[in-house]
């Protein structure tokens, strides 16, 4: 009969939460001891004996108020301090981290690598190597949520998010779906394969039919006319994308952003909602409703890959558009 | 047939409007306003709920917002908000001359507070009806839509924005307008109540909480009024 | 057996049910206490439709696969167990019967302040009720009882409108109970019933009506919001049309989360009045206990981001969230000392009341400090949405507001029928709560680490073992509810006539006859001692600590 009580551990975060959780069933246990072990023993030792007596009767004890409150509360503040110090470390992926992309939708998980494999609920890691996850919602809300790494986070439809590990142990564990998100939330559920660097390298040799997703972005680059006014030799109506990735952008009202992955989702999305200082709005057409969020991620990691090349005209914060622009936008 | 509460006898000696789980006029008149008051709290969280979202919305697109408040017709919205300021002054009088007894002087102002209701309501239908006709009510299909009108800058991504933003407009204002007309109902029963006699220096405790009902809706539109109207609509003004 | 006391057969005083009778003086009554069995009837009547859900929940889960019915009959399952027993049964129990009963007597009063709205608010209860069990009868919805969108907005095709409408309108009896309260309390205490004489019961109810006020409008706009996207298609909470999601979990949360301490201030007033009357104790710590009441209604408004810590919220609200959480556990935690400690050196004996008082205070501190592992960030992010919420959540509804809320019907059933009810079969059926509700329960601790999350028609199958005990569990619990109900229907005819006072309680309530006359008291009271002035006969051997 199979009673396990723990998931296995396999990320080098999954002990530290067993060991706060060990710490917390411990302060539990000791106290409903205390509470269900006085409350049976006063029920006990002070039983009614007599129908008419009454015991004399104590009003209250300032110092024990005190005591009671301000002890419980420091072993609580120690739980905040703990949890939180986890939840930093999660919050945070080291820079070396490798990327990988998940799109949820009702009801499956899309896996891509930078590479150009594709898995349907399969996610690949190698051992002992950080792994940055994204996640993206096709649709409605649903969370990837790994019980042996002891991480979860909701992929919520509009945005990205992200979430990283470093699995320890060679294995297969259990993905689920852990936000309800309609008739077969239970079945999206998948398997994460740890395995060995030599392994993991031998498993993505085989490779993507279609190219890395790099490959895959620069098509759609071209395919979806983004290379007409984005070129990238050359200063055009729009700003360069060479080496934008990861630099600090300006707009037009003074406040500035990181060029991040987000960032380049909502340019691509929602073009005027921040317009880069020395550009006019209303030139860029929004790809909403053109491009699904697989897609959108592979122009990601193509923007991302461009590296800088000294091309004229790189977008700094002071810099002006080489020649007026005109409104005549970039349509297809 | 026994009396053995003596409920005959105390009758006798208290006002026929005392309930008979009050022990004094006093506490019934302090039970009621209370009551009122809490009741008031509750509409401020109700509104104050649509409040909160809209300015959420607000503050992640103020371009569309900008292009929204464009639409608002301050004229309508300062009428309203003098036809209402009015109104809480009428009303006020009604309750002063209910507490002074003076019939034909509650029975008038209570008549003027809600003619400036029904005003208002009037008036807030013109502006609906202007919206209509301009296509500017996001709940039908075709309204909103900004693919065809060269005049907005921000092309057919800001229509949904945009349609959000209005439709909060037509929630906020149109909530306010069920409360306005539940208002004047409640001036309607007020005034019939007064007709018949029912009040006096003695007992006015609807009048009272009528008032506090009334003057709360009226804030409700003091608040409004600048946030949907005014703010980002200074050029039209000056 | 039972220390009940027993009066020899005497002719029956007029009294609230036999003072008029027929349909219409029920269904127009102004008299609180008849509101209150009307209240009783139906919060009875949901609570076994609610449990319906949650046998046919157990049943399907026996298996990992989903076998018995489909994914989408099964998803409408939890969503309607979760309304019906959020909504329909625990936001008004407690409060809408024994407040509605007892508060007026407690302080004195001869009713609440509004009588006729109470009574409308009894009406506005079961039409939200019918509008519920209209949407169950066309075929359901099946978004969770907490509504996420843009699923619920966009993406259900079910009857998700006529679903909110029903929590709308239930949202208004709610806050129409809450007004009466507030106003009835502070206008209509008797001459010498001090704030601080006041029965932790009517603080306790003080403080949910507070909260009922504040909050449940936030709830009913939401769902407004909802129901008006869903029929107009605007986007409001649709990211694919600008709208945020996110948005709605904080509008919805806002009120969610303080709606839980609606459900479980009454109880805890409950167990208050129990623990004190069967130690024959005055309340430890009176002070505390009122003002832990307060205190929790009001720092409950200021956490509810801990229902969302892996939404994506920023850093810098997640810990606020996870620190405030810590702090609304501590006046939680003075409660339980206080009630221990008002056992110690008390004269106790274990009639049910007491029994279930015991349940509560244990499984309360369970269900309260697995709270805290939730608050706990870095244990969050593993357990939340899983089987572990669902437990913590049952241990503090459950093993906390339905157990007292079974210990306040036991306790005050004498007082409002007038009739004693066969204590043995009580004691009995209180023991087979608290064993099947722990072997209900305490399993999904377990899979809920190991990983099963919640809302799963079908499951991994090394979490089956578990899921058999919790099943098992749920059997014996069921079998707990429904022996009450055959034997409190049963002393209604058949039970011994009860005294006015068979627990020789303190209290106004216990100093009028069983059950009350309509206007509670042959003559208003006046009163000269503090709550609980048990031992009053020994006042000057009084022992003041501290």
């Amino acid at each position: 009969m199979q009673l396990p009580l723990f998931p296995e551990a396999a990320s080098t975060m999954a002990r530290q939460v067993d060991y706060l959780y060990g710490y917390l069933t411990l302060v539990t246990i000791v106290m409903s001891v205390l509470i269900f072990g006085a409350v049976f023993f006063f029920a006990i030792k002070f039983r009614r004996k007599s129908e008419d007596e009454m015991p004399r009767q104590i009003h209250g004890s300032l110092i024990l108020e005190i005591t009671w409150s301000i002890i419980p509360f420091i072993v609580m503040l120690s739980f905040f301090w703990w949890g939180a110090q986890i939840f930093f470390a999660n919050a945070s992926p080291p820079s070396n981290a490798m990327d990988i992309y998940v799109v949820g939708k009702q009801w499956m998980w899309k896996i891509q690598y930078p590479e150009g494999q594709r898995e349907i609920n399969e996610l690949h890691v190698p051992v002992n190597r950080p792994v940055k996850i994204t996640l993206a919602s096709e649709d409605v809300i649903h969370s990837f949520f790994i019980p042996a790494f002891r991480i979860k986070h909701d992929v919520v439809p509009g945005r990205y998010d992200t979430m990283w590990f470093t699995a320890t142990k060679p294995g297969r564990y259990h993905i689920f779906c852990a936000e309800y998100c309609g008739t077969e939330h239970s079945g999206m559920v998948g398997w994460v394969t740890v395995m060995t660097e030599a392994d993991y390298e031998n498993w993505l040799a085989g490779g993507g039919s279609e190219g890395s997703m790099a490959e895959q972005g620069q098509r759609l680059f071209e395919q979806m006319g983004c290379s007409t006014c984005h070129q990238l030799d050359q200063q055009g109506r729009c700003p360069n994308l060479r080496g934008v990735y990861g630099t600090r952008i300006q707009f037009t009202d003074g406040r500035t952003t990181l060029a991040d992955d987000a960032y380049i989702r909502e340019s691509i999305l929602n073009p005027n909602a921040r317009v880069v200082a020395g550009y006019k709005a209303d030139v860029m057409p929004t790809y909403q409703g053109q491009l699904s969020e697989e897609q959108l991620l592979q122009l990601v990691v193509y923007i991302k890959s461009l590296a800088t090349t000294g091309a004229p005209g790189a977008p700094t914060a002071n810099s002006a558009p080489a020649q007026g622009t005109q409104d005549t936008g970039g349509r297809k | 047939m026994a009396d053995p509460h003596g409920v005959v006898a105390e009758h006798a000696e208290h006002s026929p409007h005392l309930r008979h789980h009050f022990d004094s006029m006093e506490q019934q008149f302090d039970s009621a306003t209370l009551g009122m008051w809490v009741f008031l709290l509750t509409e401020i969280m109700f509104f104050g709920g649509m409040f909160g979202a809209y300015t959420v919305y607000r503050s992640m697109y103020p371009e569309a917002f900008a292009s929204t408040s464009m639409h608002m017709n301050p004229a309508f919205g300062a009428a309203n908000t003098a036809v209402l300021i009015v109104s809480s002054l009428t009303m006020a009088l009604a309750v002063r001359s209910a507490r002074l007894g003076s019939q034909k002087a509650l029975q008038i102002f209570l008549v003027l507070t809600m003619i400036f209701g029904i005003a208002f309501l009037v008036i807030k239908g013109f502006e609906y009806h202007e919206h209509w006709v301009d296509m500017k009510v996001p709940l039908f299909a075709g309204h909103w839509d900004y693919s065809n009108t060269p005049e907005f800058p921000h092309q057919a991504q800001y229509s949904h924005q945009a349609q959000i933003l209005f439709c909060f407009y037509f929630f906020m204002t149109g909530f306010h307008a069920v409360h306005m007309l539940v208002g004047v109902g409640i001036m309607i029963t007020i005034l019939l109540m007064a007709r018949s006699g029912v009040f006096s220096s003695q007992y006015f405790t609807p009048v009272e909480i009528s008032g506090l009902y009334w003057h709360f809706v009226d804030i409700v539109w003091i608040f409004l009024f600048p946030l949907l109207y005014l703010i980002g609509n200074a050029r039209k003004l000056i | 057996m039972s220390t009940a006391l027993q009066t020899p057969e005497v002719a029956e005083s007029p009294n609230y049910l036999n003072s008029e009778y027929g349909w219409r003086s029920w269904l127009f009554t102004k008299d609180h206490k008849r509101i209150a069995v009307l209240y009783i009837i139906s919060i009875t009547v949901m609570f076994f439709i609610g449990g319906i859900f949650a046998s046919l929940i157990r049943v399907e889960l026996l298996t990992p696969q989903g076998d018995l019915v489909n994914s989408d009959t099964y998803n409408k399952f939890f969503t309607m167990h979760g309304i019906v027993m959020v909504f329909f049964f625990l936001i008004p129990s407690i409060p809408a019967t024994l407040g509605n009963f007892f508060l007026p007597m407690q302080i004195g009063a001869k009713d609440l302040a509004f009588p006729r709205i109470n009574l409308l608010s009894w009406y506005i209860y079961i039409a939200g009720a019918i509008f519920a069990l209209t949407a169950i009868l066309l075929g359901g919805v099946d978004t969770g009882w907490t509504f996420y969108t843009p699923f619920s907005s966009t993406y259900s095709n079910t009857f998700v409108i006529t679903a909110a409408v029903g929590v709308f309108i239930a949202g208004f009896s709610s806050i129409l109970t809450g007004l009466n309260f507030i106003v009835t309390v502070h206008k209509m205490r008797a001459p010498g019933m001090t704030w601080g004489r006041l029965p932790l019961f009517v603080w306790a109810n003080y403080a949910t009506s507070l909260i009922q006020v504040l909050g449940t409008p936030v709830v009913a706009i939401t769902l407004a919001l909802v129901g008006l996207e869903r029929a107009f298609h605007i986007g409001i909470f649709d990211p694919a049309i600008g709208g945020d999601p996110i948005l709605f979990q904080h509008m919805f949360w806002f009120y969610s989360h303080p709606a839980v301490y609606i459900m479980i201030l009454p109880g805890m007033g409950v167990i208050s009045e129990i623990v004190t009357c069967f130690s024959r104790k005055s309340i430890f710590g009176y002070p505390f206990i009122a003002g832990s009441s307060l205190g929790i209604a009001i720092i409950g408004f200021l956490v509810w981001g801990h229902h969302m810590f892996v939404t994506g919220m920023s850093m810098y609200a997640s810990l606020y969230f996870s620190l405030l959480t810590m702090l609304v556990a501590v006046p939680s935690a003075i409660k339980v000392f206080n009630w221990t400690a008002t056992m110690f050196r008390g004269s106790i004996s274990f009639d049910t009341p007491m029994l279930y008082a015991f349940g509560f205070i244990g499984l309360f501190t369970i269900g309260g400090l697995t709270g805290l592992f939730l608050a706990t960030l870095g244990v969050d992010v593993h357990v939340t949405d899983t089987y572990f919420v669902v437990a913590h959540f049952h241990y503090v509804m459950v093993g906390g507001m339905v157990l007292a809320y079974l210990g306040g019907m036991h306790f005050w059933w004498p007082k409002i029928t007038g009739r004693l009810y066969p204590e043995g079969w009580a004691r009995f059926a209180a023991l087979l709560v608290f064993a099947g509700f722990n072997l209900t329960f305490f399993p999904q601790f377990i899979t809920g680490y190991l990983g099963q999350p919640r809302r799963y028609h079908a499951y991994a199958p090394e979490f089956q073992v578990l899921n058999v005990m919790s099943t098992a569990g749920a059997s014996v619990l069921g079998l707990g509810y429904v022996i009450p109900l055959i034997y409190f229907l049963w002393s209604l005819k058949y039970g011994p006539k009860a005294g006015n006072n068979p627990w020789r309680a303190k209290g106004l309530e216990w100093e009028t006859t069983s059950p009350p006359p309509t206007f509670n008291f042959d003559t208003p009271p006046v009163v000269t001692e503090d709550a609980y002035a048990y031992g009053s006969e020994n006042h000057h051997e009084e022992e003041r600590h501290g």
